[in-house]
């Protein structure tokens, strides 16, 4: 049977991992390399890299990034953050990246998950969805969060689906940095009404958090980013709580 | 030597990266000449059926493939390069090489398509490509499309919905749908593998 996917993401900032990763095994925890090699050991089944890099002058230090962790890395990874063309789609995945995740550029111009697809594939097109409740309605926001587009969620990931994207990664606005939880809800939604896999992210705090999603919120996959950098608890005792409640994960 | 044939689709560096890793002499090429001296194959390829036919057939790589192949040069296709070996896919209705003769069909399934993610595989006792693989290791797939072999070729198979061949092999024609470069350790033993047969080949001639 398929697994469920567990899937660190780190926020890379001109070539350096930020965000307070502190384990002691390592020994520089800002090297995208080591720590791309940590969390291999602990069991990650993918890696998401986000380049929160400002400067577009600063951009080609990612993809000496994606070099470098292609040499090393034996399990696939993504990259997002900044993607807008599909000469930076391609730019990244000649590095040696398996997936980019684009997201405020899709929502600008669409045809770059229509034509990424048609020339790399979809499996290697991730649409990176940030969802924020208004009322009753889940919409979607872009510029990291800042502008809201009018748009439903529910009506863009069908729309992404239709133009050829591989998989979503769905963040819930409203739960992400809280650890409060997945948002189930929206997660069951989107995920019950397209055909490609979703990946859930935002709000993860507990081992409980993780089965709640993957189970009764239908997700494919769960995306932590602080959780596993603090060292709460590893990625390894996710899985080994998963596998305990009978949900199938890669040991 | 293993030469990787590139004929245009997939990701070859990801391949050359994990041979590098384990310290194995790789070429990347489409030339009949590194073809031909090479001791071992490996056909990769991400994408569609129909485009990766059209690039071989353009580059006259199915003619120095089949030659070599038997010739008794071992080779390994990996996704959409084991599908190729086939008599004909599915996707696009293109004729394929034919060297392994059977079908390239679509999941039919309620399930996700394309299947992402890890998948386990059932491996055949004493397939020589599993060696120190343990059974029901899990392999990264991500495919559409799988093989539908005539005869008993198959030496892996995974269960998605239906089980199908996830693995092949015909003599020196080796076949894997899952990604053995992105599957952690268990994928580099395979490579690791058949790397092994390739050399054995070559000294038992």
């Amino acid at each position: 049977m398929l697994a469920k996917r567990i899937i660190p993401c780190l926020d890379v900032d001109n070539g350096r991992v930020v965000k307070g990763v502190n384990f002691v095994q390592l020994k520089d925890a800002g090297d995208p390399v080591e720590l791309a090699k940590f969390y291999y050991q602990e069991g990650a089944d993918e890696l998401v890299f986000l380049d929160i890099t400002a400067s577009s002058d600063n951009r080609k230090t990612m993809i000496e990034v994606v070099k470098k962790v292609a040499q090393e890395l034996f399990i696939p990874f993504t990259v997002g953050g900044g993607i807008r063309s599909v000469q930076d789609i391609k730019g990244i995945l000649l590095a040696g990246a398996d997936k980019v995740a684009v997201n405020t550029a899709a929502i600008k111009t669409p045809q770059l998950i229509s034509e990424g697809a048609r020339m790399f594939g979809n499996q290697c097109i991730v649409v990176a969805i940030d969802a924020k409740k208004n009322r009753r309605k889940w919409e979607v926001y872009i510029n990291g969060g800042r502008t809201p587009t009018g748009i439903g969620v529910l009506d863009w990931a069908q729309q992404v689906a239709k133009l050829g994207a591989g998989e979503i990664l769905l963040t819930s606005m409203d739960r992400d940095g809280t650890k409060k939880g997945f948002d189930i809800n929206l997660t069951k939604v989107i995920s019950e009404s397209v055909a490609i896999p979703v990946i859930a992210s935002g709000g993860a705090g507990t081992k409980e958090d993780f089965m709640a999603v993957l189970k009764e919120g239908k997700a494919d996959a769960a995306l932590a980013a602080s959780l596993f950098h603090f060292g709460e608890f590893s990625i390894s005792e996710v899985k080994e709580y998963l596998i305990d409640n009978k949900i199938e994960v890669r040991k | 030597m293993i030469t990787i044939i590139d004929y245009g689709l997939g990701n070859l560096g990801s391949v050359k990266n994990a041979l590098d890793k384990l310290g194995i002499n790789s070429l990347i090429s489409k030339s009949t000449t590194d073809i031909e001296k090479a001791d071992g194959l490996i056909f990769p390829g991400v994408g569609a059926a129909g485009e990766g036919m059209k690039n071989i057939t353009r580059e006259k790589l199915d003619k120095i493939i089949k030659q070599e192949v038997s010739k008794g040069k071992p080779i390994l296709g990996i996704c959409l390069g084991m599908q190729l070996f086939m008599s004909r896919s599915e996707e696009g209705n293109v004729n394929c090489l034919n060297i392994v003769e059977g079908l390239v069909q679509k999941f039919m399934t309620q399930l996700k398509v394309p299947q992402i993610g890890w998948n386990t595989v059932q491996i055949e006792k004493d397939a020589k490509l599993f060696v120190d693989i343990p059974q029901n290791s899990y392999f990264y797939f991500v495919h559409s499309y799988y093989c539908l072999p005539t005869n008993k070729v198959a030496i892996g198979k995974t269960t998605y919905e239906t089980q199908f061949c996830s693995a092949l092999q015909k003599d020196n024609i080796y076949g894997v749908q899952f990604h053995p470069e992105k599957s952690g350790s268990s994928g580099l033993q395979l490579l690791k593998n058949f790397t092994k047969i390739v050399y054995e080949n070559n000294t038992s001639n």
